[in-house]
Parts: structure tokens; sequence; C-alpha cells
């Protein structure tokens, strides 16, 4: 008898009340996958998608050829960014919380995806980011103070209150700007490096997207693009498992691991350990060495975990066992390097207690003083005549009669907060009941 | 003083710009070694390497967004979609990337892209090849929205598009590439050599991106149109035998307000006319414009002679076209109470 065409939908391996199971991830020892030369063409090293690259063991020990032999102190200073990007994200979450920020998303435990990466970076190349790569803009050393202005959308928010929390953007500190429609800028980093290879600079684009956005199309367009012009750029899909409810399966992670598209498109595919900082870092020196010796692009898939939730708007107990976290594999990425450093005798526990503790304070110092500019329920607050202008490089006549129509009626109310306004919302209230 | 086709005036500007400024590049489908499938880039991959003009893979979304990443860095890119039936895959880099990007990082990231595009019917091109979708662009704060109606204006309106801090969305009517059509396909075509505005300097000038034209003074109509339709309403004026004052627009988003109203105000009286579909099209936005400026020196309703809102069908594409007939009809509807 003929059998009817069924459909595949795919289903994660464990759903809240089941056992956590990764069996699906194959892992490699660490030290075991070959480093070929930067330069080696992408056909003869279509295994590095397939395998993964591993570098700190389970020991903690740094072990096989990706290990970038940093320095002690090096490596001190990437737990300390990887340290306080948690606890700065820990802050923001509490304080959406209060209330006192609309919303907010974590990175939590995938730390050294961003720190190893924007360590490994020059900082003449340009970085686009996707939404949980704040480790980026800590390496980078843009103020706590300013990310956090951003957030509270205050009179010192660098996108002048025109952007949801955590879409920063740093034109000083080579950093584009986050966008909410995901993919967008997976082409645009490779428009970007296209340039810089027609004006002849030796600066590299890099960009980021998670597993699920590689199923847009922009995802498509950056790869082809790379691909066909050979573009000094490394592109990378942040595999975290989870896309808000929709587990990597929905993007094609059952058949084939991510960086196995880097092949079809004439790209080396690098699978690396997302949590093990000297593994990203390792593997990112690479394509970084092969982009700017004209050797083009890299596509690296970081696989970690989101051990937090989607955003401060999801609640991922509906989706998943609570247990699941716990159960991953591959560790987390502030612990994995702690222990290496302390196997070095380079750390101590009581250093990484000390040094927590300084960060907290430091965070919490940074927050009284960004909160100072305003929070959403405390002015100070921006100008709202100001939402016109950079609509335009010059304001056309239109935008000018409709803000002087918004401050004409401005100044006709009374100001926001004022004792004039609360009566008035409470005569309002009283004409909303009885009507 | 050349005599200028519309194509030869768009690669004159082209031209011009990549050999004036180094951070001018030009890309698309077919526009490198090729020339372009309407000959807008021949010759320019030869003149200026294939660095500087590109041949792109067929993904007008990638194109879009490498020019924006393009501009990010330092460039002036020229990007051409094939035909403005095709733009749509990249609409979403256009809408939430490139219109908003300097607003959203507050000044600090730009892209001044130009996007150029064939737009408009009388082709045979069905709806594939046909459409006029700049009502959609129109919408999107952020973005400039240009059509020229003639050579001269096409490379002053190329040369002031890519030169501006803004994006700008830059529609070729491709039935006047070659002759100003004026809506009668029976008649043998016109070359722009016959007509003033196919008189195109060689050199460098510019066409303003907020001025509109007009182009037969008049005093008991107005007329606006732009693109084809500016010549198919002149011939709609001369067929009707009415004063009108025809009004190019040119500059659809910022639009120049005060030439269009000023006209109304003064005739009381006014034909709005695009190829494009009339729901929710450009017109509806002029028409209210009109209304809100010159309310009290209306003496009838504002007509809209457009394109019907169907997709435009390949066999029936006359039946179609708002033609002169059309046009003629509203010219003397809004004039029959005076």
């Amino acid at each position: 008898m003929a059998q009817r065409s069924r459909l595949h939908v795919p289903r994660p391996p464990a759903r809240p009340g089941e056992e956590p199971d990764f069996s699906y991830l194959s892992l490699s020892p660490a030290g075991a996958v070959p480093r070929p030369d930067a330069r080696a063409p992408a056909r003869t090293v279509e295994s590095l998608g397939r395998d993964l690259v591993r570098v700190l063991d389970e020991e903690g020990r740094a072990v096989g050829p990706w290990n970038p032999h940093l320095e002690p102190e090096e490596l001190q200073v990437a737990l300390r960014h990887m340290l306080l990007t948690r606890l700065f994200d820990d802050r923001m979450q509490r304080m959406q919380r209060q209330g006192r920020i609309s919303f907010y998303m974590k990175s939590t435990g995938e730390e050294a995806v961003s720190v190893a990466q924007g360590m490994a970076l020059q900082p003449g190349d340009m970085l686009f980011p996707s939404y949980r790569n704040q480790g980026l803009f800590i390496v980078r050393g843009r103020s706590l103070v300013d990310l956090m202005c951003q957030c509270l959308s205050n009179t010192r928010d660098m996108c002048r209150g025109r952007q949801m929390p955590i879409m920063y953007h740093w034109g000083a500190g080579n950093i584009f700007s986050i966008s909410g429609n995901l993919a967008t800028q997976f082409p645009q980093a490779v428009g970007w490096a296209m340039a810089a290879a027609i004006k002849g600079e030796d600066h590299i684009a890099a960009a980021w997207i998670g597993e699920g956005a590689s199923a847009e199309a922009d995802f498509h367009h950056g790869m082809t693009f790379a691909g066909v012009y050979q573009a000094p750029v490394i592109l990378n899909i942040v595999n975290n498992q989870w896309a808000i409810s929709t587990f990597q399966g929905f993007a094609g992670g059952e058949r084939r691991n991510f960086a196995e598209y880097g092949p079809g498109y004439g790209i080396p595919g690098v699978r690396v350990d997302g949590n093990d900082f000297l593994a990203v870092y390792g593997v990112t020196r690479w394509a970084a060495e092969r982009a700017r010796q004209s050797g083009g692009p890299t596509l690296i898939e970081h696989v970690t975990y989101r051990a937090g939730a989607h955003s401060t708007s999801d609640d991922p107990s509906r989706y998943r066992p609570k247990e699941e976290g716990s159960a991953w594999p591959l560790g987390d990425p502030i612990a994995r390097l702690k222990q290496h450093l302390i196997g070095l005798g380079e750390w101590s526990e009581e250093r990484h207690a000390a040094l927590e503790k300084q960060l907290e304070a430091h965070v919490l110092a940074c927050w009284k003083e960004a909160a100072a500019f305003g929070t959403l329920t405390e002015g100070p607050t921006l100008d709202p005549a100001t939402m016109f202008e950079d609509v335009f490089h010059d304001m056309p006549p239109h935008l000018a009669r409709q803000r002087e129509e918004l401050m004409r009626l401005a100044a006709a109310q009374p100001a926001r907060g004022s004792p004039e306004e609360r009566s008035l919302d409470s005569r309002s209230a009283a004409v909303a009941k009885e009507g | 003083m050349a005599h200028m086709n519309m194509v030869q005036a768009l690669n004159s500007a082209m031209d011009i710009m990549l050999e004036r400024d180094p951070r001018v590049v030009v890309l698309g489908e077919d526009v490198g070694y090729f020339g372009g499938v309407f000959r807008c880039t021949d010759g320019l991959q030869r003149k200026y390497g294939e660095h500087r003009v590109l041949d792109t893979p067929i993904a007008e979304g990638g194109i879009v967004a490498a020019a924006i990443g393009m501009g990010v860095n330092g460039l002036k890119p020229v990007a051409e979609i094939q035909f403005a039936d095709y733009i749509y895959p990249a609409f979403d880099q256009i809408v939430s990337e490139l219109a908003r990007l300097r607003y959203r990082t507050a000044g600090e990231f730009s892209a001044p892209v130009t996007i150029r595009t064939p737009c408009g019917g009388g082709i045979r091109g069905g709806q594939t090849h046909s459409q006029s979708p700049e009502g959609i662009f129109t919408h999107v704060c952020g973005i400039k929205v240009v059509m020229p109606s003639n050579p001269y204006d096409a490379k002053g309106l190329l040369i002031s598009s890519i030169e501006d801090e803004d994006p700008v969305v830059f529609f070729e009517p491709k039935r006047l590439y070659n002759g100003p059509f004026d809506g009668d396909p029976h008649k043998p075509a016109v070359p722009w050599s016959t007509h003033p505005k196919g008189a195109v300097p060689d050199g460098y000038y510019k066409v303003s991106l907020s001025k509109a034209e007009i182009v037969r003074p008049g005093n008991d109509v107005t007329v606006l149109a732009y693109g084809t339709m500016v010549h198919v309403a002149e011939a709609a004026v001369r067929l009707a035998n009415v004063d009108a004052e025809i009004i190019d627009v040119r500059a659809l988003a910022p639009l120049d307000t005060d030439t269009l109203c000023s006209s109304v105000c003064k005739t009381g009286r006014c034909v709005i006319v695009h190829e494009a579909t009339r729901y929710s099209g450009f017109g509806a936005e002029l028409a209210a414009t009109v209304q809100e400026e010159c309310f009290w020196h209306l003496e009838a309703p504002i007509a809209r002679v457009t394109g019907w809102d169907t997709p435009y069908p390949h066999a029936f594409e006359w039946e179609y076209f708002p033609g002169p007939a059309r046009i003629a009809a509203a010219l003397t509807r809004v004039l029959e109470d005076r």
C-alpha cells in the first residue's frame, strides 16, 4: 500500500516536566580538532563544520592546536569583562522588574562569545552585533552609564529616546546599531567589508545572529555576497539552542550543524564550543587572519546555551525543562575560565569573590549615576520636540510644521507630572467613570 | 549642449559622479560588464573598473543591504533594482534599515544610498514589469522619493540624489527612456532629440530634490502629474482644449507643497494623475494636501485619474493605462460648472 506523505514537525528533546536531553549534540574532545592553515581552501576544511573546536578540557587545562596561548593577564581581563557583563545584565534585569526600565535581554551563559571575539579582533574592525552581544560594548570600553542611559531612554540616551532598551550603537567604538528586525545586519556587514576592500583598507567586519534568525533571507543574502566576493568578514551564528520558545530544530538544526551552511556557500564553517573562551578566541583569530590575508569570509557557529529567558517578557518554564540549564554539557563560560586560571595558579576563589564584589559596587554606582539623568518613572525627561530631528539630515518643511504643532500643544498643557496635570488626570478619570 | 535620451542622461550622471567622487560605486544585477538591461550603466565598468561598478547576485535584499553597509563605511552607493516590480525583497532593508538608520542612532550612523529603479507600464511588461510602487515608499519616513519626467531632470536629479546625505529611491519611468511618450501607443515614437528637455549639458549640474516644476502655465485648472503622466497630461490638455497649468511634481517626498498649492489656489480646480493604482495611491496624499491648503479656493471636487485598482494586465495594457482620453474627460468634468 502506498504511504501518504507526512510532514516532519520538529520537536525539542524535552518539554517542561521531562528529563533534559542533550544527546543530539555531537561533541569532540578538547584538543582533538586539527587547526588547518588560515589560508586553506574552503573545500579542504569542511570537517570543521562537523566537529567541535574545544581548547579547555574537563579539568580546565588548555589543550590542542587552537589554544591561542594568551598571557594570564589577558585571561584575567577576559574574566573581568565576562563577569562585568553578567553583573550588568543582572542589575538591569532587576531594574526592569522594579519598573525602572521597560524591557531587557540578558546574555547570561553566552558571555564568552562577545568577550572572546571582541578581544580577538582589532579596534578598527567593525562589529555588527545582535541583541545579545552587550559584551562587545564592554570589551571596547563603552561606559556602563551610557548603556544604562540608553535603556532608561533618559536625557543622556545615545538614541534620544527613539529605541527600546538594549538597541545600542557606538560610532566612535566601531559598533553598528542593533536592529530589532533580525538578521538585517548580516548582509550589511558584508557590504561594509566589501567597502573596506574596495577602499584598500585592511579592517574587517564581524556580524552576529542567533541560530533562529539564520532562517531569514538576510542570512542567506549575507552568505551569498560574502562567498561570491570573498569579503573580509566573520559571520557568526550564536546557536544558543532556543529562539524564544522555538528550539534550534526549527531552523534546520536537526539534520546538519549551522556551521555546515558555510561549505554550501564556498565559505569555511567552523563549529566551536561557545562556552570555551579560549576556543572562541582561537577560532576568531584564525578567521580574522584569513580575512586580512584576502582569504575571504568565515562562518562560525558558537555552540552555547541561553541560560536565561529570551527577554524580560518571556517565561521559559512554559516550554523547556527548568533543569535544562544545569544539564547543559558545555558548562558555564565564566566558571570554566576561572577554573583554568586557578589551575594556572593565576587566580583564586578569594580573588574571584573580591572582584565580583568590586564589580557589583561599580555597576550599582553606574546605575545611580545613570538614573540621575532620568528613569521611566522619574524625570528629567527628553524634550519631545527632538523626535522630529534626524529623520532627514535637514528637517524638511512638513516636519518643521508638525514640530510646531506639537510644541503649541505642549505649551498649552501643564508639564508632565506637574500638580496641574495630576489634577487633570483625576478629573478625566472621574469623567471616564461617569461615562 | 548635447541631445540625450533619458538612458544617456542617467548614464552621464553616474559617469560624472564616478569621476568626481571616489566614494561613488554602482552595483546591481547586470549593471557591470553588460551595462544594464536598459543600458543605463553602459561602459561604466570599462571606465571605472569592476570594484566600482559591480555586478551582483540576483538578490535585491542583498543588494540594498550591501549598499547600506558600504554607505556606513563611507561610500556613496548607487544601487540599481532592475525593475521596480523586483524591489519588494529589499523592502525590509529599505524601510526598517536604510530609512531609519540616522534616526535610530541619533545621527551617528547613516547610509547615503541611492536606489535607481525603472517603473511604469506601456512596454507590454505585464504585472511583473509595469508597476509604479512609488506611493508605498512615500509612506516611509526617512527616504526621499523622486521621479523625473525628462532627460534634463533625470540627470540633474540623479546627481542631486547621489550627493544627498539622505537615502533616495529614484524611480525611472521606463516608457520615457527613449522619448516623451504622450499616451498614444499607435503613434510613431517621438525621440527626445525633438524635445527641449532632451537638451542636456555634458557636465555637472543639479536639479533640486525638493522643487516641483510648472511645465505648462495656465489659469483654469491645475494638473498634478509626474513621470510619464506629465507628457500624457500635456496631450490631454491639448485634446480637451483647456487652459490648464501642468505641474511636474518631481519630488514626491518631501513634497513641494507651496508650488502645488499656489497653483490650485490660483486656478481653483485640480486634477491629479498617476499611473499607479488609485486606492491609497500617492494621489490620495496630493488630494488631501490640496484640500487642506486650498479648500476655500476650490470650485469643484478634486479629480483623480489613475491606473485601475487591479494588477497591471498584460493584454489590456491600454485600457488600464490612464491615457489622454481619460484625463481629458476629467478636465472637462471639473470645468463643467464654470
